[in-house]
């Protein structure tokens, strides 16, 4: 089954085009990659389809609900949850409390003016923070985390309003080469089991085509080939223009080995 | 010298009693009680601090006074007790003053309070004096509605107000034959209710009189250029000036330079006083009609033997705020005198209609709204060197400018 | 309307607007890289006038020369620069490492103490200074007289505005301002001598606003007031151009200065309201103002200023506030009348700045104009019982919070869509024209003399019965609210205070919430002011205006943004110790300014987070104690 289609997605700032009439779809239990290299419009096709952004024109529709245009919060409502290229967490509170923060939000109850908020769906948040193994961390502050465990918190966060689709911007950036490995394991096992789609954005090759079940490859604004992650090692295309940059490629693997 | 000395006496004072820990037990006895011996303290407040320059010279006028008084054998009426004036600043805002004067009242056990300046903070005050019950003499505030329609039987006040000041300079325009009027006034209260008085006084007093133009620029911070230009263009015969202070010294060096004031005759409050005049230094303008206080021309009454006091102890001459300062602590002495007491009852008794021998002439309270009838010198603007004066110099004993009482009764039926 | 009128009337206009221009192009450089708001602007500005009036004269004596007036205005200006490199050096370069808004309280310490300094110095009387030799005249255009020297000021703005250029694009310096505006970070990486590039920075700002007070000193006397009335102007000409922007600021000042001389021929007392209304116009059509641009989203996540955690009371917490409360509710059986009216004030004061630290702490919105919230709140009591109405006290208490919530309501609705500096600026502008409102609108309000006879009940008469009442209702509404700080609400305020982009990301409406939260501390500064407006028996304007707003800003900021109950702590220091600082001296302002200065250099957190910096560092010791 389906569960997002995008048609025709298009952003220009000033007269350049971000992103020029990208389609994709992609089904529920599905984790679908973008790669390019840096400026080809990934982010930014990201944060249109988690509303971040306004396209300039192109359909998204979810579940066969357009979303396009929509404020993040109503894309949120609509079953998304995403995490930041840079972790966006509520740095004043502790790993549960965040977690707690997004499950009051789900059940509609920021408004609430005199409950006890820490008190309000702990176990719940104590249950999806085991699921990404912080559970024994729940009452750290957020800001003393390391940052694989913060973007690991994110994770929970995201998951807490039970999505159907995952957005996640490069998930793995910043994180040490041991953390990410897990981190991608955990989110294609989360995914698989919930039946939750998940669309990721990744510098990180390994990362890439070791969990993707299908890679779009977007340069300038534009999808050049699109598949499984063999085709996308084949395509000769891809080849030339991204991964024909081999040189850099190879040396930022080679300086990763070196610093791990 | 004399001052700093008041100021540390009040300070290791203030010291002692500041302390948290030093509160008496108790409430203090009725004012009245706490009075009984030793010297009568007078609470006065005032904004020594951002009105300095009218503030301080009336407070050192009324040390040199109560020293006189002191010297002289204190109120004879009550044991020959000397009179003890406690300052305080009282921070320009209704919220501070209201706070110092209840600390004066309750804390110092003052037999009365008196000053201020800002009109809000007076009325602010009065209306404390009335709720407490205690007296409180008003010396500087203009506001027509401290003694009409805000009045109370605790409050009366010393200096003329806004009514009596527009009321003496209409007398001295209204028969030059002027009818296109302009306004410039500072936007607050003093500013628009001078306005308003002025028109309907000449009105009143002169067939034809039309106002054709308005300005109300911000206290503080006229925009000299744009407002001279915009009565410039008005083509009034004559120009109604309200400014005062910084605003009046911008207003008229722009005006001098454009030509404004050539050919217009200019009726203008309180330029004359020496607060305001000595700051226009050599660009006094010439021939304004206005009401102030030309202190070296003044003879009689003691006046000449006050200047010589004044500036032989604080090396420096009167304004406005010391005859007035002066003025206070002499209506104050009699007021005691015939009171015989410091209870406040006694000494509203006494207030009312007491006519004290001042500096200035005879001054009396006025029953009716508590309003005195200490006047204002009117005259015209004048160089003299490079500083300014006032030439043609007439008192105009306030008595003659009172608000009529049918009015008063109106305004304080309440 | 004669045309050759209107050419002099916009020429009036230009001149103001150049004056205007070279003061705010010094704030907005300053703002630009050090990102404090300076409110010692305005006192530089003052110093430019004074040190002027005092140095112009002597030079004249020297030289009766154009000449010489121009090289004393010019001195005059560099003298500021180099008293703005010892505020720099001697005090803001101690705090640069804590929040910005204790950079601002600091500032605020210095505008008290030059205030009161100059007064000392130069005494109260207003001094003119001299007429610049030669451009005393008045120059014949179209048949009118301008005066020269206004000519004059007319070429100096765009000429400060082309030096200015020339700094910024041919020197090092210059370009280092530039990048330090665009990203503070930046420059820090780039390896820059960050407090050689601030002192230089003060300098140059000072010595525009020096440059600015000394060019007036031919129109405007010098004198204690200068300063305030310089820095609001200033400030919204910054904000209006875009802070940062030079060339904002100039088209800023343009616009202001055009509008003020054509203004006041429509409406003659527009002038109290009219640079304000401007401004909230231009940052609700323009969050950023003209030129500004919204801060480098860089990614990089700030620690927010506000409160970081929330503790729970610990026993020995509840303790101490029990005792604090016990000791309060006893102060009319141990205090004379005096303390308990100081104490009723504090207890207000308390709600009013906890429901400002409710802003700021919790919800990161920096409220610059608090007061027009407590204002509301007393003049909607104050008019209920003194009015047609004349209604009792309980239901003017009852009003007062509802027409503050209002207000909070209606101004909220626009000061959340902006953020940061420009957020606080709106708030300003609103603050500002409840002020204008209350002031002018007499019929109604009592204009600036304001109404009195707002007295309580007979039952609620006495001093002593009052002050319970307070503490009833003040004690009451601070446990409501820190209640609702630690409830889902609170919680939802400070996560969007956190991260905006995550808070939206789970669904919560930001914007809503802020406006909510703003209504909710609107509602509370309007109680506090209710019962404000009952203590003094009389309302006027000041309740409303900026100096009230700087006192609740100052209370939470000394005593501890970052800790929940600190700002009580704060309004009991700060109106405490203008009780016992006022009666000294009329110097009292210098006093308070080195208390608040002392305050920001011991306590970098203020008291309350100083306090729970010591027990933190003994909580923090335990474990190890327990180790060895």
């Amino acid at each position: 089954m389906t569960l997002l289609v995008v048609e025709g997605l298009t952003k220009r700032f000033g007269g350049v085009a971000a992103a020029k009439d990208v389609s994709f779809s992609l089904g529920a239990g599905e984790m679908l990659a973008i790669i390019g290299p840096n400026g080809a419009g990934k982010s930014t096709t990201f944060n249109m389809v988690g509303g971040q952004l306004k396209p300039d024109s192109g359909t998204i529709t979810l579940d066969g609900r357009s979303i396009a245009g929509l404020p993040a919060r109503a894309i949120w409502k609509s079953g998304v949850g995403r995490t930041f290229q840079v972790a966006q967490t509520f740095v004043s509170m502790t790993v549960a409390e965040n977690v707690q923060m997004a499950l009051l939000s789900h059940h509609g109850r920021t408004r609430s003016l005199f409950a006890d908020a820490r008190a309000l769906y702990r176990d719940e948040a104590l249950g999806l923070l085991a699921g990404v193994g912080m559970r024994g961390d729940a009452e750290r502050p957020v800001s003393e985390l390391a940052y694989g465990d913060v973007k690991r918190v994110e994770l929970a966060v995201a998951l807490a309003s039970r999505p159907k689709l995952l957005l996640m911007d490069e998930p793995t950036a910043g994180m040490a080469p041991r953390e990410r490995g897990g981190l991608m394991a955990l989110t294609a096992e989360v995914a698989r089991t919930n039946r939750i789609g998940v669309l990721y954005t990744e510098h990180d090759m390994e990362a890439v085509f070791a969990h993707a079940d299908r890679v779009l490859v977007l340069v300038r604004g534009e999808i050049i080939a699109a598949g499984t992650p063999e085709e996308i090692r084949a395509n000769p295309r891809v080849k030339q223009v991204y991964l024909g940059e081999a040189g850099t490629a190879a040396a930022m693997r080679a300086r990763r080995k070196a610093v791990a | 010298m004399s001052t700093r000395d008041e100021t540390f006496s009040l300070m290791s004072r203030r010291a002692v009693i500041g302390g948290l820990a030093a509160a008496p037990l108790g409430l203090a006895a009725s004012r009245a009680a706490a009075q009984g011996s030793g010297p009568i303290r007078i609470g006065e407040l005032n904004s020594y601090g951002r009105m300095a320059a009218f503030a301080v010279p009336y407070r050192n006028a009324m040390q040199l006074a109560q020293d006189a008084v002191n010297k002289a054998g204190g109120i004879k009426a009550l044991g020959g007790r000397p009179i003890e004036i406690v300052f305080r600043d009282d921070g320009s805002t209704p919220g501070d003053a209201t706070r110092v004067a209840e600390e004066l009242l309750t804390r110092e056990n003052v037999a009365f309070l008196c000053g201020t300046f800002l009109s809000n903070v007076g009325l602010a005050v009065a209306d404390l004096a009335n709720q407490r019950k205690a007296l409180f003499l008003a010396t500087e505030p203009l506001t027509d509605a401290l003694t009409m329609g805000s009045g109370n039987r605790y409050t009366f006040r010393v200096r003329p107000n806004t009514y009596m000041q527009t009321r003496m300079l209409v007398e001295a325009v209204k028969d030059r034959g002027i009818k296109r009027w302009a306004i410039v006034a500072p936007n607050y209260e003093y500013g628009q209710s001078a306005a308003a008085n002025f028109k309907r006084l000449m009105t009143a007093a002169v067939p034809g009189f039309e106002v054709v133009g308005e300005q109300f620029p911000a206290l503080g911070k006229v925009d000299a250029g744009a407002t001279v230009g915009a009565l410039s263009q008005m083509k009034a015969d004559g120009l109604f000036n309200v400014l005062f202070g910084a605003d009046l010294t911008a207003f008229v060096r722009e005006g001098n330079t454009r030509g404004l004031f050539e050919k217009r005759t200019v009726a203008s409050l309180l330029t004359g006083e020496p607060e305001y005049m000595i700051p226009l230094g050599d660009e006094t303008p010439e021939g304004w009609i206005t009401t102030g206080y030309p202190w070296e021309t003044i003879e009689g009454n003691g006046h000449k033997e006050f200047v010589t006091a004044y500036r032989a102890r604080f090396n420096d001459t009167p304004r406005l705020g010391s005859l007035l300062g002066y003025v206070v602590v002499g209506m104050i002495r009699d007021m005691l005198e015939k009171a015989g007491s410091t209870d406040t009852e006694a000494m509203i008794a006494a207030l009312e209609g007491l006519t004290s021998q001042t500096i200035a002439g005879p001054v009396t309270m006025r029953a009716l709204d508590h309003q005195s009838t200490l006047g204002a010198w009117i005259g015209e603007t004048a160089l003299n060197g490079r500083q300014g004066t006032m030439r043609q110099v007439r008192y105009a004993d306030g008595a003659d400018y009172m608000f009529p009482e049918a009015e008063v009764k109106a305004a304080r039926k309440a | 309307m004669d045309p050759s009128f209107l050419v002099l009337q916009a020429l009036s206009g230009l001149a103001s607007a150049s004056s205007l221009f070279v003061i705010a192009s010094g704030l907005t450089i300053v703002f630009g890289v050090t990102r404090i708001v300076n409110f010692a602007h305005g006192s530089f500005y003052m110093l430019g006038a004074y040190i002027a009036v005092t140095l112009v004269p002597r030079l004249l004596d020297l030289s009766y020369s154009p000449a010489a007036f121009f090289l004393g205005v010019l001195l005059s200006a560099l003298l500021v620069g180099l008293i703005g490199v010892a505020v720099e050096v001697l005090l803001l370069r101690r705090i640069y490492r804590v929040p910005e808004l204790f950079q601002l309280l600091a500032t605020f310490g210095v505008v008290l103490i030059v205030e009161d300094l100059v007064l000392k110095i130069w005494g109260p009387v207003d001094i003119a200074g001299p007429r610049a030799p030669s451009l005393r005249h008045g120059v014949e255009i179209l048949g009118q007289r301008f005066p020269a020297y206004e000519l004059v000021l007319i070429a100096v703005g765009p000429l400060v505005l082309g030096l200015l250029w020339l700094l910024m694009h041919r020197t090092r310096f210059g370009v280092l301002i530039r990048a330090a505006t665009q990203d503070r970070e930046m420059v820090g990486a780039l390896g820059v001598n960050q407090a050689r590039l601030f002192t230089l920075t003060l300098f140059l700002g000072a010595s525009l606003a020096g440059l600015g007070g000394a060019l007036q000193i031919p129109r405007v006397p010098a004198n204690a007031h200068m300063d305030l009335s310089i820095i609001t102007d200033a400030f919204v000409v910054t904000v209006i151009g875009g802070m940062g922007s030079v060339p904002g600021a100039f088209v800023a000042a343009l616009l202001i200065g055009q509008l003020q001389a054509f203004g006041i021929l429509i409406f003659p007392k527009v002038t109290l309201v009219l640079v304000f209304a401007l401004m909230a116009v231009v940052l609700v059509v323009k969050p950023w103002g003209l030129f500004g641009r919204p801060e480098a989203a860089s990614g990089r996540v700030m620690p927010p200023e506000g409160i970081p955690s929330l503790r729970r009371f610990r026993p020995a917490d509840v303790a101490l506030a029990g005792l604090a409360a016990a000791a309060l509710l006893a102060v009319p059986l141990l205090g004379d009348a005096y303390k308990v009216k100081v104490a009723t004030e504090i207890l207000i004061f308390a709600l009013a700045a906890f429901s400002l630290q409710f802003l700021v702490g919790v919800g990161g919105l920096v409220s610059f104009g608090h007061a027009a919230y407590f204002g509301l709140g007393a003049y909607a009591a104050g008019l209920l019982v003194t009015g047609p109405l004349k209604a009792p006290m309980e239901l003017a208490l009852l009003a007062a919070p509802l027409a503050a919530a209002a207000g909070a309501a209606l101004f909220g609705f626009f000061i959340v869509r902006l953020s940061g500096i420009y957020l606080a600026m709106l708030t300003l502008a609103f603050g500002q024209i409840v002020y204008a409102i209350c002031f002018q609108w007499v019929e109604v309000t009592g204009g600036d003399n304001g109404v009195v006879g707002v007295w309580p009940s007979s039952w609620a008469s006495g001093r002593i019965t009052y002050f319970y009442l307070v503490a009833a209702l003040s004690l009451t509404a601070i446990v409501l609210l820190r209640r609702v700080i630690y409830a889902p609400f609170g919680y939802s305020l400070r996560a969007a205070r956190d991260s905006a982009t995550r808070a939206e990301a789970i669904g919560l409406d930001v914007r809503t919430h802020r406006w909510l939260g703003f209504t909710l501390a609107g509602a509370a500064a309007g109680l506090a002011g209710g019962l404000y407006a009952f203590l003094k028996g009389s309302i006027d304007p000041t309740l409303t205006g900026i100096p009230l707003s700087i006192d609740f800003l100052v209370m939470v900021l000394v005593g501890g943004i970052q800790t929940v109950m600190g700002p009580l702590v704060g309004a009991a220091f700060f109106h405490a110790l203008k009780d016992a600082v006022m009666p000294l001296t009329e110097f009292w302002r210098l006093l308070l300014g080195i208390a608040i200065i002392a305050t920001v250099l011991a306590f970098p957190r203020g008291l309350a987070g100083a306090a729970e910096a010591i027990r933190g560092r003994t909580v923090a010791r335990k474990p190890v104690e327990a180790s060895a």
